[in-house]
């Protein structure tokens, strides 16, 4: 039996596989690794849309680290968007997966309420969130007065605006709740069993099983959230346009401006490029570190590992 | 107590999610005059359905609505088919360099958008396919990384016995995937159009860079056209925003048990 497959098999000898991944092994080439080459090449050009091109080196980089107080502002912005919903999308997420997993009647329902609005993106959220952020009519500003809080100008004032963008990203938090959700029902039951038996309190069974157990999934989410935070550009580009005074004019936005509204594409290409790389750094940095709190199933614990 | 408490906060927190869709249906169908009173009118006077159809007369939304269909439709068969097919090729040879490979098709969902946004511009631009759908189309026929990878691991829950048994009946790689796999990972193949459904639907910058003209416009071009104007049309707005919404909740309550099964079917078992 085996033999027979052996022969079929080396009649062909690796080519089937091939072929079955050519369609991405091919985009690979023209939708990734081809734009990005061609991205860089541009980085290193004064690019404008129509016109002369110009090899320059690095100019385009030292421009804007060294002559461009705008690139530092909307990496502010964008450092500033990512460190408060970043955090925030965990722990609502995570506050959310624990109430859900707890077993009373109807949490499907609940369940697909909060997962609900994440198949929303987009424009049709945007709207959705500027009428409700609106000044005057606005429902946040009518519940904020029913507590006796005079509501701010949400869009309209700058110290504002940041935070209104987080709260409609975290609408969008239902992936996150879920894969959070999938690993609290994965923990075996018998951990918490056991610390009940031996008089562990509930806050302690959290510290010390679940978080322990649930960081794979709370690292994962942590990564994906923090490139989805630096990405960050149909929201503000729709709600508050940058504004108002810039104060939500992130980095992705300043990218788009370049390339599509003052044509510059070298500029816009290096700044990708920078973008990239402190998203890979960010990203590097968190799995390295995530060893000493990453709790993986099935690995042996050798103690004494600091 | 703890229970009590628990359906308190399930409740509340639920309810903050809904209450924005909520809010926008109720303002579709509310009149100019409810619109801007305070305290808000939450259950309009009399419930204006006419306001979809004036809302949608108001742009050419009929185009628009082709246009989306035709790009949601054909880039979501492209997707599911290549996906597949790559994800088969993944899980079901051994070959030279394919681990390496895999890692590498992982590490390309870490690449931001914005870096290829630019150059794919150029690209398209030298094919001549901007201001076309190809740009929103071409590309979902060569697969993506995470969909790829969610197959994958559809695949690999097989028993390799069954295609022992069909290449014994004289299968080829080809019958394999398309008679006995495919069939087979039905479920993912539907998480996957869904997803990919509703991220092609609910698209924003893919459109605004790719389109100029209005002709070629998808319906999320069309409803932040209504922004840029200097009268705000909020209920138009608040209209067609139910209307874009409508396709993912319908193609959602079908296939959230899919959705919710693929999450969190591997802890059912306990």
């Amino acid at each position: 039996m085996t033999d027979a497959r052996r022969i079929s098999s080396r009649r062909l000898p690796g080519l089937a596989p091939w072929l079955f991944i050519s369609p991405w092994i091919l985009g690979f080439f023209l939708f990734t690794l081809g734009p990005m080459i061609f991205s860089l090449i541009m980085s290193l050009h004064d690019w404008p849309v129509v016109g002369e091109r110009k090899f320059i080196w690095f100019d385009n980089y030292t421009t804007m680290l060294t002559q461009d107080p705008r690139f530092w502002e909307s990496l502010g912005i964008t450092a500033k968007f990512a460190l408060v919903f970043v955090p925030l999308n965990i722990a609502l997420s995570f506050l959310l997966a624990v109430l859900l997993n707890v077993k009373v009647r109807g949490t499907s329902l609940f369940r697909t309420a909060f997962y609900l609005p994440s198949i929303i993106s987009g424009v049709a959220l945007v709207m959705i969130w500027k009428w409700i952020y609106s000044k005057d009519y606005g429902l946040l500003n009518y519940g904020l007065s029913l507590l006796g809080v005079d509501g701010p100008n949400w869009l309209g004032d700058p110290n504002w605006s940041i935070l209104a963008i987080i709260i409609a990203s975290l609408w969008g938090l239902g992936g996150t709740m879920l894969i959070l959700l999938a690993g609290l029902q994965s923990i075996p039951k018998e951990l918490y069993e056991a610390a009940r038996v031996s008089g562990v309190p509930a806050w302690a069974q959290t510290v010390y099983i679940t978080i322990p157990m649930l960081s794979p999934m709370l690292l994962f989410t942590f990564i994906t959230s923090l490139i989805s935070a630096f990405q960050q550009l149909t929201i503000a580009l729709l709600l508050t346009k940058g504004g108002p005074t810039n104060s939500t004019y992130f980095f992705a936005m300043y990218i788009y401006d370049n390339a599509f509204k003052f044509h510059d594409m070298g500029y816009a290409a290096a700044m990708s490029w920078v973008m990239f790389l402190i998203i890979l750094t960010l990203s590097v940095l968190v799995l390295k570190y995530s060893a000493a709190w990453v709790h993986y199933e099935g690995e042996a614990k050798g103690g004494g590992n600091g | 107590m703890v229970r009590t408490l628990t359906y308190g906060a399930l409740i509340f927190l639920s309810a903050l999610f809904v209450a924005p869709f909520v809010w926008t249906l109720l303002t579709a169908v509310k009149s100019e005059a409810e619109l801007v009173t305070w305290p808000p009118v939450f259950w309009p006077e009399d419930w204006r359905w006419e306001n979809f159809a004036e809302s949608w007369a108001k742009q050419p939304f009929g185009t628009y609505l082709w246009n989306s269909t035709t790009v949601v439709v054909l880039s979501t068969i492209g997707q599911v088919f290549s996906s597949s097919l790559v994800a088969f090729g993944f899980a079901r040879f051994r070959f030279r360099g394919r681990d390496p490979l895999f890692v590498l098709l992982l590490a390309t969902m870490m690449i931001p958008w914005d870096v290829k946004m630019i150059p794919l511009y150029m690209e398209f631009n030298l094919l001549g396919w901007i201001n076309t759908l190809k740009p929103l189309i071409v590309p979902a026929w060569f697969g993506e990384a995470f969909f790829i990878f969610l197959l994958r691991q559809y695949i690999m829950t097989i028993p390799m016995e069954i295609d022992e048994a069909a290449r014994m009946d004289g299968a080829n790689a080809w019958q394999l995937y398309w008679r006995i796999h495919l069939p087979l990972m039905v479920p993912g193949l539907v998480l996957v159009g869904t997803f990919h459904f509703m991220n092609a639907w609910n698209d924003y910058l893919g459109p605004l860079i790719f389109l100029n003209d209005q002709t070629k416009y998808t319906l999320p071009l069309g409803l932040g056209l209504f922004q840029g104007r200097h009268d705000v049309d909020n209920i138009a707005i608040a209209a067609i925003t139910a209307i874009l919404c409508l396709p993912p909740l319908v193609l959602f309550f079908f296939v959230q048990r899919y959705i919710m099964d693929n999450a969190l079917g591997s802890s059912v078992k306990g």
